[in-house]
């Protein structure tokens, strides 16, 4: 599978075909999926239906636009009519929405092929997809090693050339994160630029969904057909949608960026800074004025997010009852019932952050630990406004790590929330932000440059991204040798 | 550590149960978690407006009209007990 930009070309070209396409996803999903496990489920039925449809447009000289017949995986947290959506949990297994996600209707509007649904952290909460109830995704570049989380699924797809595009959403760093870890594009947009309806809540004031793929050019094709206001979506922004490909290719001659010294300190390993210092050279050499700046608040953004995070996650999950949709324990009496249908359907870290919410919500302990959470909130976006007065970007590492061992922090939770470090600031601040590959570890593992801008300034973050990108990424070496 | 009687009230609020070993090792994780967030407490926040939602000010209202939703069928084939017209629970009262 070639990169989403390519196979846009390719296919407005007609060099290629919807179907040959499709052929392709799923012989690389057959080849390697079982020992990459990306997928919880293939739709292939609905997949050949798709790319048969748009092959007919192609051929007519008819395409919906650059997507149309393009192979996309989604998160397993997104609504698809008629195709089971279990969020990695199994308290939603056999859950068949009767419904579509409007980001995945405007996905099929677009005519892109919807290969399947992809693995991830149950309800979105972990940093490494070994809380999926369905087992953990493998890094291609090391299949000892995780591809990161949530959105681990999507990333390992994408990087192991499944699909030329997947979506994603980013609570905390889900999106960016696995981006980094697998060596491939991930963007979370402002808060509000992309309609979170069908999407399965964790924290609604955090959630945003994202497109990743190899190239930033793919990422924004993706983002211009999934944005936009959504009646469906109350805090969808009416802000009109830019033209994101016209960005790319404006030089980035004279835009400002900010290198926030907190977000080069203690925990980073040093193949990451590395790369990421080697990065923000690059964007220099091509004419940005690079500055150290001071984002003095967030170190203390992880301790902040587990706590409004997990406020959220209580009350968003209270929804799972064993009344509605998915599974119910048996159980003679309803508040046995409840209790036993969610001891049973939940795992260990969700029901760790459900109780953590709950706790920081209830009474006697909600000014001490909920509403301080809001103000230091609030201090940590004012920390990005000021810095916005005087760059025009903020460039910083990713993940502090590269890609780590399966296993490795499964037992520690304060250790996986920490590998969130540098990403989950942003979601409180409600910014862009965007995961470019810049370069590889000793150990030859892919390492993430994080560029985050104002908000709803997604064309400067591509066109930064599309100067700092790699000209070609290489190959893991699983999906080289076959 | 979290007391023990602490873990299983808020279990009760968050209507989830735990095995006596599943409490334990809750008491211990929430614990360091919280001991973690502790530094919070540091933070100069006087006169610092709380901050719930980082998106656009000014929501917008719709009109309050009714619209199509989806049929009662299609939701209902999704639920684990129904009688065609409603959700059934186990009883609440003896």
């Amino acid at each position: 599978m070639r990169p989403l930009g390519a196979a846009a070309d390719a296919l407005a070209a007609g060099e290629v075909t919807p179907q040959e396409l499709l052929d392709e996803s799923l012989t690389r999903i057959s080849e390697l999926d079982g020992r990459v496990h990306a997928f919880l489920r293939v739709t292939e039925r609905e997949a050949r239906a798709a790319a048969d449809a748009a092959g007919k447009r192609r051929a007519s000289g008819k395409p919906l636009g650059p997507l149309d017949g393009v192979p996309i995986g989604l998160k397993d947290i997104f609504c698809m009519e008629g195709v089971e959506t279990t969020a990695g949990s199994k308290i939603l297994q056999g859950y068949v929405p009767p419904y579509d996600a409007t980001v995945v209707r405007r996905l099929r509007e677009a005519g892109a092929v919807i290969v399947g649904k992809l693995n991830m952290d149950e309800f979105a909460m972990g940093s490494s997809t070994e809380n999926s109830a369905y087992g953990p995704t493998m890094n291609p570049w090391d299949l000892s090693r995780t591809p990161g989380g949530s959105s681990g699924g999507s990333a390992a797809a994408v990087a192991a050339r499944m699909v030329a595009g997947a979506l994603g959403t980013d609570t905390g760093g889900s999106i960016r994160q696995p981006a980094s870890l697998v060596g491939c594009v991930g963007m979370k947009p402002t808060y509000g630029r992309v309609s979170r309806y069908g999407v399965i809540a964790f924290a609604s004031s955090l959630d945003q969904v994202g497109p990743m793929a190899i190239d930033v050019r793919g990422v924004a094709l993706m983002l211009a057909a999934i944005a936009g206001q959504d009646p469906s979506d109350q805090t969808s922004s009416s802000r009109p949608v830019p033209d994101y490909a016209a960005a790319l290719d404006q030089p980035v001659k004279g835009l400002r960026v900010g290198v926030p010294r907190e977000y080069f300190g203690e925990g980073l390993e040093p193949g990451v800074e590395r790369e990421v210092r080697a990065a923000v050279g690059k964007l220099r050499e091509q004419g940005c004025v690079v500055s150290e700046i001071s984002l003095p608040n967030s170190p203390q953004a992880i301790a902040t997010y587990y706590i409004v995070a997990t406020a959220e996650a209580s009350s968003n999950l209270a929804r799972y009852d064993g009344v509605r949709y998915g599974r119910r324990a048996q159980a003679s009496q309803l508040l046995e019932m409840y209790e036993k249908t969610r001891a049973q359907g939940f795992g260990a870290e969700v029901k760790r952050r459900i109780m953590l919410g709950t706790y920081a919500l209830s009474a006697g302990y909600y000014d001490a630990y909920y509403l301080r959470a809001q103000k230091v909130r609030a201090l940590i976006r004012r920390d990005f406004e000021r810095a916005f007065a005087e760059v025009d970007a903020v460039a910083c590492p990713t993940s502090p790590t590269t890609a780590f061992k399966l296993g490795e922090k499964v037992n520690d939770p304060l250790a996986m929330y920490l590998d969130d470090v540098y990403t989950v600031p942003v979601n409180l601040a409600g910014l862009p932000a965007v995961s470019v590959p810049c370069g590889f570890d000793s150990k030859r593992l892919p390492v993430g440059l994080q560029l985050i801008g104002k908000p709803f300034d997604e064309p400067t973050l591509f066109r930064l991204a599309r100067a700092a990108e790699p000209r070609e990424q290489p190959l893991p070496p699983l999906v080289a040798r076959g | 550590m979290l007391p023990k009687a602490q873990v299983r009230h808020v279990a009760r609020l968050a209507r989830l149960s735990f095995t006596p070993e599943e409490e334990e090792r809750l008491a211990a994780q929430l614990g360091s978690v919280l001991q973690y967030i502790e530094r919070l407490n540091a933070v100069d926040v006087a006169g610092v407006e709380p901050l719930s939602f980082a998106g656009e000010a000014g929501l917008p209202l719709r009109e309050d009209e009714p619209r199509p939703c989806l049929p009662r069928e299609k939701v209902l084939a999704q639920a684990p007990e129904q009688d065609g017209q409603s959700f059934a629970v186990p009883r609440i009262i003896e």
